[in-house]
């Protein structure tokens, strides 16, 4: 409903000598065009200027930590796709790498790779998003036709060989799912990635790469998104690190901080690339950073396909997966940031408690701090450059 | 018939008549050509099923789909204001046909005033006053914030554009459009070459006026999900997306009579061939297409700027320009 005393007290402002100007309440969501989901923002806003924001969360809460408790290891598997749904994919491998730690099973090495190429291919595809999502919020529409277009290639990859675009659900305990479509004799000998896979991979790699060039010109070289985005929604590194922001936002606030370089969850020791960092922490820093590290995940992808070793993709593991008592905390560098698993056993065939902590959370956490004191139009350029997916929040 | 045709009263009704169906006829064109365009330059199709081929009756289906939506007055809104905003905003776009001449004389315009840019400036602002109506009886904040920013955009970009015309005024010697128009004629090119620095102002002045990409802040889409538009339902909302493209279409005319010759060369000689007056609607249009092509490559180009910018660069180099540009034409005309 209306403030009707707040549009009242505006009609009828006393003109003196300092004109008053009342703080109006703004309710921005959850239903809004451009709150990537069900955020809701409840702003005072003087004029155009924010004074202060309050974040309402969890509209899209679906309690995935408790429905775990009642589910399998497999099961859960399809759940923690939908946390991101912008990189289901990258979802499942720190999960995955939690119950095998716990289980005590190391994947065959193909298997990881795999993992590493999805991962790396989901990353292009979440960023891909963003570099369209970005410049819409700003009111350019085009970006995000061209970037789509591109990313359809690379979500047709994954399909090829995981059979979804989104949500493929690939991992199993052990490794990866075998290749379908073979009988159930064929099934022990016929695993492995389908004919033509790698080539394709390559393919689409060198096609995003064209896509980045293709979008830095077109927003590179623009004023009017220079203008919009050089200088707004500043995020010092000291700020970032206490609010807890990780991922492509922290790295351009100019901390090298990159799991990718220190934790071994999958084979990224094995391979070359560098950690992107931003100068000054500002929206087109967070949205520059992106782009190169797409162009470092294809980097990744060109090497891992080179580099995957032959071998089966499953070990040996029982049919009923028990994980033993006890209890284990895996994060990876997913594109939105930091996630993490905290997974605590009892013995049975689902885990007793599964804590997720999700990247995007974190990132809208310094959401207050950071738009305090922004115009209405540059919430829009810090809020689209954090890149935050309201599933990863609400979980 | 050439008796009837010069009955004053007959040819002010056809003449009316010809206006009223110009509008919609010209949103439609032009809305279609901006669904087509805009594809083509977004690696899509665009329209392609209604009407069998192209996609070419998209408009008038969705033209249709508007009369069918339920037509929703917000409970709080202050209801004659809210009604007639979108009347106010069309009542804009048609009086300005009014004064643009589709070629040289009679028939093809319906009224050449003597003050023909000055009542066509004064006349394009109303409609902003309509949205500024829009927006402030909406009794939504989005709304009224997108009404105030349009109000702010006015203020702005009137001064810049009025200015920009006056180059062309003082070349000229009139301020009746056709006059301008005769003067290109008789000048030996349109004014563009001369008055270049002014077409380019005048062009962006008409973008801050239509409120178009780049400068759409009074809509907004992601921020105030679409700005004073956000109430507005069915044949209301119809009024404003029409008046948008009936506004490309008006502003293009009189970008084209200022800078562009106008309906030139017809009723003029060309290397000593007289071209017909009757062609004169033909060139006059096809030299908007290329200005309304222009602003639909803006729009789907751009992102959009901020409103403080906005001002920032009306007041800071738009208007400091255009003076300029007034003060050397002037010195100029009194040389030469």
């Amino acid at each position: 409903m209306l403030d009707q005393h707040a549009i009242r007290q505006l009609s009828e402002v006393s003109v003196s000598v300092e004109i008053e100007t009342p703080e109006m309440t703004l309710n921005i969501g959850p239903q809004h065009p451009s709150t990537h989901g069900v955020l809701r923002l409840v702003a005072k806003v003087d004029g155009e200027r924010i004074t202060d924001v309050d974040p309402k969360l969890g509209y899209m809460h679906r309690g995935y930590e408790k429905l775990s408790e009642v589910r399998t290891y497999p099961q859960i598997m399809a759940l923690v796709n939908r946390i991101d749904w912008t990189s289901g994919y990258a979802n499942e491998v720190p999960f995955v790498v939690a119950a095998e730690r716990l289980l005590g099973v190391e994947p065959p090495e193909r298997a990881k790779w795999i993992r590493l190429i999805l991962t790396e291919m989901a990353r292009v595809s979440a960023h891909l998003l963003f570099m369209g999502s970005f410049p819409l919020e700003l009111g350019a529409t085009t970006p995000l036709m061209f970037s789509l277009r591109d990313r359809e290639r690379v979500l047709d990859v994954m399909e090829s060989l995981t059979g979804g675009r989104f949500h493929p659900n690939f991992n199993r305990i052990g490794g990866v799912k075998p290749a379908a479509g073979a009988g159930k004799e064929m099934k022990k000998q016929v695993q492995d990635l389908p004919a033509g896979f790698l080539a394709e991979t390559r393919d689409a790699m060198v096609k995003v790469r064209s896509t980045c060039d293709e979008l830095e010109q077109l927003i590179m070289g623009n004023e009017i998104f220079l203008a919009r985005t050089k200088g707004i929604g500043i995020l010092p590194p000291d700020v970032a690190v206490s609010y807890g922001v990780t991922g492509p936002n922290l790295r351009a606030s100019g901390v090298p901080f990159d799991l990718r370089t220190m934790t071994d969850y999958l084979p990224y020791d094995q391979v070359d690339f560098e950690v992107p960092i931003g100068e000054q922490g500002d929206s087109f820093d967070r949205w520059w950073v992106r782009l190169q590290e797409i162009r470092q995940a294809t980097r990744i992808v060109d090497q891992a396909v080179d580099k995957i070793p032959a071998g089966p993709l499953l070990a040996k593991v029982p049919k009923i997966i028990k994980v033993p008592k006890g209890e284990t905390y895996v994060r990876a560098e997913n594109p939105k940031g930091i996630m993490g698993y905290y997974l605590v056993s009892e013995g049975g065939q689902g885990p007793y408690r599964l804590k997720i902590r999700s990247a995007s959370f974190s990132n809208l956490s310094m959401l207050p701090w950071i738009l305090e004191g922004v115009l209405i139009p540059d919430l829009l350029a810090v809020m689209g450059s954090l890149d935050f997916v309201l599933g990863d929040v609400d979980r | 018939m050439e008796g009837l045709l010069e009955n004053f009263w007959v040819l002010l009704v056809l003449k009316l008549a010809v206006v009223a169906l110009l509008v919609p006829v010209a949103g439609l064109i032009i809305g279609y050509g901006e669904l087509k365009i805009s594809a083509h330059m977004q690696a899509r199709v665009g329209p392609y099923f209604a009407g069998g081929r192209f996609g070419w009756a998209q408009l008038i289906a969705d033209g249709i789909k508007f009369f069918q939506k339920e037509d929703i007055i917000p409970e709080n809104a202050d209801r004659p204001v809210f009604r007639w905003a979108p009347t106010l905003v069309m009542l804009s776009s048609v009086s300005l046909f009014v004064v643009i001449p589709f070629g040289p004389g009679d028939p093809f315009v319906v009224r050449d005033l003597e003050l023909g840019i000055f009542y066509a400036l004064a006349v394009s602002s109303i409609g902003t006053l309509g949205i500024l109506m829009a927006g402030w009886s909406s009794s939504n904040k989005y709304s009224l914030i997108g009404g105030l920013r349009a109000a702010g955009q006015l203020i702005a970009y009137e001064l810049p554009m009025v200015l920009s015309v006056v180059g062309v005024v003082v070349l000229a010697g009139t301020m009746s459009l056709s006059g301008i128009v005769e003067a290109q004629i008789a000048f030996g090119m349109p004014y563009i070459v001369p008055q270049v620095v002014a077409f380019v102002i005048f062009m962006i002045c008409a973008l801050a006026e239509m409120n178009r990409i780049p400068f759409d802040m009074p809509i907004a889409e992601s921020e105030l999900t679409t700005g004073f538009l956000t109430e507005y339902t069915g044949f209301r909302f119809l009024f404003f997306f029409l008046a948008e493209f009936a506004n490309m279409f008006v502003f293009a005319a009189i970008a084209t009579t200022l800078f562009l010759g106008g309906y030139a060369p017809a009723g003029s000689e060309v290397f000593g061939i007289a071209v017909p007056a009757l062609a004169g609607p033909v060139f006059m249009v096809a030299k908007m297409a290329l200005l309304v092509f222009v602003m639909i490559w803006v729009r789907w180009t751009w992102p959009r700027l901020r409103e403080d910018q906005l001002q920032t660069f009306a007041w800071k180099w738009l208007v400091p320009i255009s003076v300029a540009n007034i003060v050397v034409t002037a010195a100029v005309k009194v040389v030469f």
